[in-house]
């Protein structure tokens, strides 16, 4: 038998047609998947696209250990996880959750949890590039913030170096 | 004590380089200690003016503690906070 969990970071499109045969099993009656999608607006912003940046090494240890629990915790058969890296256009797929279980319920309870731990903890980044052109990485706005002193700084340097 | 420092996203965009590597004389020197002495390290080499309370942190490929002593030969990435999955 096949490993019940599988996990994997794509820079390719997500083909979920693909991705659900995995998780096919004669002993499951039950199977949920989550889509995550690329949106158009995010704040009342109008989104042009997004970049998704990932930390290999340790998303492959990361995902594999939130599929194994939620093995454990809800009595799933299998569960894959796909999450995509580069650059993503509007309505792409941006992570892909499949779970499959003798019965519904825990299906769907696992699904949720799944992508739940996943943005919680996954070492993956997301960039926005709005209409506008303005682009920042979600979450790390102060970074930004940052980014602005960093830049003066670094001018300064040069300008005052002997 | 040689440590290779592998920077993500918004880190490597502001090193501008996703791998470097900080060395000192002595294994015992204080100033690449643990990976909150190395931050210290990267805020003097860069002027980055970031602060890392809501950053966590991996040794060789494992997350780690900001106290974790540090070994020659060691890679350390310092994680920003994570956005997968959508919003």
């Amino acid at each position: 038998m096949t490993d019940s969990v599988h996990f994997a970071l794509s820079g390719q499109a997500i083909d979920p047609s693909v991705l659900q045969v995995a998780v096919r099993d004669p002993h499951c009656g039950g199977f949920a998947s989550f889509e995550g999608w690329v949106r158009d607006h995010q704040d009342g912003r109008r989104v042009a696209f997004l970049e998704y940046e990932a930390y290999p090494a340790l998303c492959a240890k990361e995902g594999t250990r939130i599929l194994r629990e939620a093995v454990e915790r809800f009595g799933i058969r299998r569960a894959s996880a796909v999450h995509r890296t580069g650059r993503l256009e509007i309505g792409e797929v941006a992570v892909w959750i499949g779970v499959s279980s003798a019965h519904r319920r825990e299906a769907l309870r696992a699904c949720e949890w799944i992508i739940d731990e996943i943005k919680a903890s996954l070492p993956v980044w997301k960039k926005e590039t709005f209409a506008d052109g303005a682009h920042e990485w979600v979450r790390c706005e102060r970074c930004a913030q940052g980014h602005a002193h960093h830049e003066h700084a670094r001018d300064g340097a040069h300008h005052h170096a002997p | 004590m040689k440590i290779v420092v592998h920077h993500f996203a918004v880190l490597r965009e502001r090193v501008g380089a996703d791998a470097e590597t900080y060395e000192t004389d002595s294994v015992a020197s204080p100033g690449l200690s643990d990976p909150a002495a190395l931050w210290r390290a990267v805020e003097a080499r860069h002027g980055l003016g970031i602060d890392p309370a809501s950053f966590a942190v991996a040794v060789n490929d494992g997350v780690s503690g900001w106290d974790h002593p540090l070994s020659d030969g060691d890679e350390v990435v310092f994680l920003p906070p994570v956005s997968g999955g959508g919003r």
